[in-house]
């Protein structure tokens, strides 16, 4: 029955891709068999992430660059994330609202994801999703975070190509140099531009974006290839293209990540961001960013998924005799907390083995 | 990991008052389920393509514009022809109570009046879920 809807979703079936995304956010045991057999069209999509703060216009921005893409043919499915609600777990998903223009496109598949309960502006189920969607042969993936905050970068470990989208209106040129969300855009957008601040706004992102360049142009080689950093400055190296600062790139073919101006209302500047998008993927698939990107993101998911099974492990043992033996004694002070973990988990690798 | 029932909220139609449509989608959040809001002005088949892609349970309509005879039929009918009549599909908004009838004869499972309690939409969800 699972290989029936594999084979579905590979000749693109709306509702077998549908269903397979629900049993996945459900955890169905059965549908990580059906993505199995899924495999080989992984990573034949280009992953699109979309993030920036509540009622920054990214519902928008997303419905007038699927808009775009379709004119170049391309088959684009859209994963849109909005919260869950911490107390009763139920959710309004509006970003739908906005793409509902395109809902009747058989070329156009778009989903709405809650959080259920992820912190870091994703769904767990995102990053199966996306393996659903590129089976099914669309094209271009494009997620819409939930409206984020400073912190939310999980999106960094699926996408290809991150669209940091930014108002005028925020906040002063400190916000622009605080570590986290800032640093995981690969093309930054500033999008209701026909407002006030918007240059400044343009500014302030470049000039962030110089002294970062500059910052990891003196860093010392023996970051280590896993860093952020590193990866930051791999792609500066490599795979952006754009428009040219006002200001001087800093030179030793450095190019700084493109900042552009939208108003994604009308579609201005919409058209622009679509060729940016495209150009830095073509070219970071030839420069070989692309698959170090991929290596580093396969990593970070395979330890987070490593993470959740040992989580699961426990939680289907909640009362099993080991951890209940090791919470008393933690209780009578015989044990640290600490060290019962150790063990704890350490018995699990033995197990494991066996 | 629990199954979240899934509920898109639909206006069908010409007119432009959403606010009962935005009471029942908050009230269906707060009792747990992910309601996919889709906005004003659907046509049927938008709204049909919406619940095949977003997986939907069910799907709520509101009309206030009188065009439901029309309108909310052919929604049932659509779901039929994509192979999805296993979505309940129930109907609110400004609907004589002579059309009730003819509305359920044609699969919509029930249809809640102005100053129906929100608890009751609920409960006929929960109750009535065709799939699983």
């Amino acid at each position: 029955m699972i290989d029936t809807l594999a084979s579905r979703c590979l000749d693109g079936d709306t509702r077998a891709v549908a269903r397979l995304i629900s049993l996945l956010e459900d955890g169905d045991r059965k549908a990580f068999g059906t993505l199995a057999a899924l495999k080989g069209r992984s990573g034949m999509a280009h992953v699109i992430g979309i993030t920036g703060p509540p009622g920054s216009g990214k519902s928008t921005l997303t419905d007038k660059l699927i808009g775009d893409f379709r004119l170049r043919g391309l088959r684009v499915g859209v994963i849109a994330v909005d919260p869950s609600s911490p107390f009763s777990g139920g959710a309004i998903l509006g970003d739908r609202l906005r793409m509902q223009g395109h809902a009747t496109d058989p070329g156009v598949f778009i989903r709405s994801l809650a959080s259920r309960g992820r912190l870091g502006g994703l769904s767990k189920a995102t990053a199966f999703a996306v393996r659903a969607l590129e089976a099914a042969g669309y094209d271009i993936v494009i997620i819409e975070t939930v409206g984020v905050g400073q912190s939310e970068v999980d999106i960094v470990k699926v996408a290809d190509t991150v669209v940091l989208v930014s108002v005028p209106g925020l906040g002063d040129d400190i916000q622009v140099i605080k570590a986290g969300i800032m640093e995981i855009g690969d093309i930054f957008v500033v999008n209701k531009s026909d407002r006030d601040g918007a240059d400044r706004v343009v500014r302030e992102i470049r000039a962030m974006l110089e002294t970062q360049a500059m910052l990891q142009r003196g860093r010392s080689v023996d970051a280590g290839p896993d860093t952020l950093a590193a990866r930051n400055a791999e792609l500066l190296h490599h795979g952006q293209t754009g428009p040219i600062p006002e200001t001087a790139p800093p030179g030793d073919g450095f190019q700084l990540a493109p900042v552009l101006k939208t108003v994604a209302e009308t579609g201005e500047g919409v058209p622009e961001l679509c060729k940016v998008i495209l150009a830095g993927f073509e070219s970071a698939k030839t420069s070989g960013a692309l698959e170090s990107r991929r290596r580093t993101s396969i990593k970070s998911q395979l330890k987070d998924l490593v993470a959740w099974h040992v989580m699961d492990y426990f939680a289907d043992r909640d009362g099993d005799g080991h951890l209940d033996v090791l919470t008393e004694r933690v209780l009578a002070r015989e044990l640290d907390i600490y060290t019962a973990a150790r063990e704890l988990f350490s018995a699990l690798l033995k197990g494991e083995k066996r | 990991m629990e199954r979240r029932i899934r509920v898109i909220v639909a206006k069908p139609g010409l007119d432009g008052h959403d606010r009962g449509a935005k009471v029942i989608a908050r009230a269906l959040r707060d009792a747990g389920m992910e309601v996919i809001y889709t906005g004003l002005r659907q046509t049927p088949e938008q709204i049909v393509q919406a619940a095949i892609q977003e997986d939907a349970d069910v799907v709520a309509l509101s009309i206030l514009s009188g065009a439901h005879n029309h309108l909310f039929p052919r929604v049932v009918e659509l779901l039929r022809e994509k192979g999805a009549g296993d979505i309940l599909v129930f109907g609110g908004g400004v609907i004589p109570e002579e059309d009730i009838p003819y509305l359920k004869s044609k699969g919509i499972a029930e249809i809640f009046g102005p100053g129906t309690p929100t608890t009751t939409t609920v409960d006929f969800i929960k109750t009535h879920l065709k799939r699983e």
